[in-house]
């Protein structure tokens, strides 16, 4: 059965498909990457902060495990400087989740605001690691092999790699959410201690999806690390990232499928081209921090709940509107 | 009779206040006892540590000659223990249905769902058959924050019974309720004790309490005070004692 709804996702899907064969400009594909990876990283970020309630604030913890994992492996294992490199980013996903538990077992002790802070503190002790440890190459940052591709066709690659990452997101969280497991989930959010009163495991419920959460962001991280060439401690364990990424999702609706996908790709394209277009590349903090504070102040519930009440809320008037027309011929 | 659940000398207190001091209490199998008290002589307390979600300093509580005193909420609504809150706890931002059906899992293993729909065929009928009962039905899909008061009582007692425990504890039923919905409640608990299920109840309105309740067990400062048969506690110089005078100010009439 073809639904409407489906098949809006298909068209979305095959724009997002054909859009590096159409648009060949190497600047507006290597937007279009980096967009990717911030929708596959915000939909999963979506999948358990969004769900859960749990607002994490480290998720770069996630994206910096996975970035230097590839780093380390690529050169641990000598692989060469080309497409193979691309399955070792599941490898990059493994190891954010392999951290994710003893992250999670301090950080899922305490909730809401405690939990926050947590979890920026957990941040900092990995960001001040990949600093001052020397198997990450300290602030010199480490180097990944070169790929000789030509430049023209050198964002494809990861332009697909990073689209194959959000439709394994999406359809995550799509299966979370029909399962019994996204029900905890939902559960936990309105009311964790009545949930476990009722039978959910609520512990373990929360460090499963703080892991699978992790598991997307790692693999994006990986992406990007490739894509770059090169990675540096504040680049891939950044401050920034933790919060663009839930305000993404905040700014597309906290909790909905599409609102995430459609917060990654407009703020983070309008990033791009702001760094691009006025060679400024910390202009969009501006943007960013008011848009924010818009968001808070006047829809919190994010644009695409908003936008859907509106509609029905019109819908309903028009309905409304006919009733009163019919009640006047009678 | 046969005890289902019993308390046994349970103190506990907050700080400097004892909110229970060797309180007992026993409900026996297939009854329907009334616990009833002025406020704040500890009865929500008691659910609370009967029930896991607070833990006692001193005592016992045991359900079906099975020590729970100490275990999570969880394990206890798994061993068959259910209870609805006073001010009413449901999850607002899913439907009506999906609320029924956090709660029909009771004991499943936390990996099970994850391989799992959010809901069986025989969950499902389950969870409208109890919709239904409580004549929520035709609002299955409405998120449950647009339920009225009322309707939120209703839901809440019809997500306790979808996981089918052995005893139930009420608190405050009838509490903001009308009396249409009153009687409409005591008539689904009276249903519900004939077919099996036992039911330990905090209620204020005495008529509703009289009514209903097999025994009737009065709490004061924190300890049980007497118990007996409704017309037994009716006729107590305690009770009055307990409600019309002593240190609580806010005497409730015992009809």
């Amino acid at each position: 059965m073809l639904r409407v709804r489906n098949v809006w996702w298909i068209v979305a899907l095959g724009a997002l498909v054909l859009f590096p064969l159409i648009e060949t400009n190497p600047t507006y594909t290597g937007i279009g990457v980096s967009a990717l990876i911030f929708m596959g990283c915000a939909t999963s970020w979506n999948m358990f902060s969004g769900y859960s309630g749990y607002v994490n604030l480290g998720s770069a913890v996630f994206y910096g495990v996975g970035a230097y994992t590839i780093t380390l492996l690529a050169d641990h294992l000598n692989v060469p400087g080309n497409g193979d490199l691309f399955w070792l980013v599941p490898v990059g996903g493994v190891a954010a989740m392999i951290v994710a538990v003893p992250v999670g077992l301090i950080a899922l002790r305490v909730r809401r605001h405690t939990f926050v802070v947590i979890t920026i503190a957990i941040f900092f002790v990995f960001q001040l690691s990949a600093i001052n440890f020397s198997f990450t190459g300290g602030t010199s940052g480490l180097q990944l092999p070169l790929i000789p591709w030509l430049e023209t066709n050198y964002n494809k690659p990861f332009y697909y790699a990073a689209l194959a990452v959000v439709v394994f997101a999406v359809l995550l969280s799509v299966a979370v959410r029909r399962s019994r497991f996204g029900l905890q989930l939902l559960a936990i959010r309105d009311d964790e201690d009545r949930a476990a009163g009722l039978g959910v495991k609520v512990f373990a419920v929360k460090l499963v999806g703080f892991t699978m959460s992790a598991f997307v962001v790692g693999m994006g991280g990986a992406i990007y690390a490739i894509f770059i060439g090169q990675i540096y401690p504040q680049f891939v364990f950044d401050p920034i990232f933790d919060i663009s990424i839930a305000l993404m999702a905040i700014f597309g609706g906290l909790g909905t499928l599409t609102g995430p996908l459609l917060g990654a790709l407009v703020l983070e394209s309008t990033q791009q081209y702001l760094a691009i277009r006025f060679s400024n590349g910390s202009l969009y903090l501006i943007l960013f921090g008011s848009l924010f504070l818009v968001i808070v102040l006047f829809v919190p519930q994010g644009i695409v709940v908003f936008l859907g009440d509106w509609r029905s809320r019109r819908r309903a008037r028009r309905a409304e509107g006919a009733r009163v027309v019919l009640g006047d011929a009678s | 009779m046969t005890t289902l659940l019993s308390v046994d000398r349970v103190s506990k207190s907050f700080g400097g206040l004892q909110a229970l001091s060797e309180c007992s209490l026993n409900v026996e199998k297939g009854s329907i006892t009334g616990l009833i008290g002025p406020n704040g002589s500890g009865k929500t307390t008691l659910f609370n540590v009967i029930t896991g979600y607070e833990k006692p300093d001193s005592g016992a509580v045991t359900f079906e000659g099975a020590e729970i005193t100490r275990a999570s909420s969880s394990r206890v609504f798994a061993l068959g223990v259910g209870r609805t809150f006073q001010i009413t706890r449901i999850f607002a931002r899913i439907s009506v249905l999906e609320n029924m059906l956090v709660a029909t899992q009771r004991d499943e293993g936390w990996l099970r769902g994850l391989t799992r729909s959010k809901s069986s065929k025989s969950e499902l009928t389950s969870a409208m058959e109890w919709l239904d009962f409580v004549g929520l039905g035709r609002l299955a899909d409405q998120p449950a924050g647009s339920l009225s008061f009322g309707q939120r009582k209703l839901l809440e007692l019809a997500y306790v019974l979808v996981a089918d425990p052995d005893v139930i504890l009420l608190d405050e039923p009838a509490g903001g309720v009308n009396l249409t919905l009153i009687n409409e409640i005591a008539e689904k608990i009276q249903s519900l004790n004939r077919s099996g299920k036992s039911f330990l109840i905090v209620e204020h309105n005495m008529e509703f309490v009289m009514n209903l309740c097999d025994r009737v067990t009065v709490m004061h400062q924190g300890a049980d005070l007497v118990s007996g048969t409704p017309s037994e506690i009716r006729s107590n110089p305690l009770v009055l004692d307990a409600y019309l005078g002593g240190s609580d100010e806010d005497g409730e009439e015992v009809s």
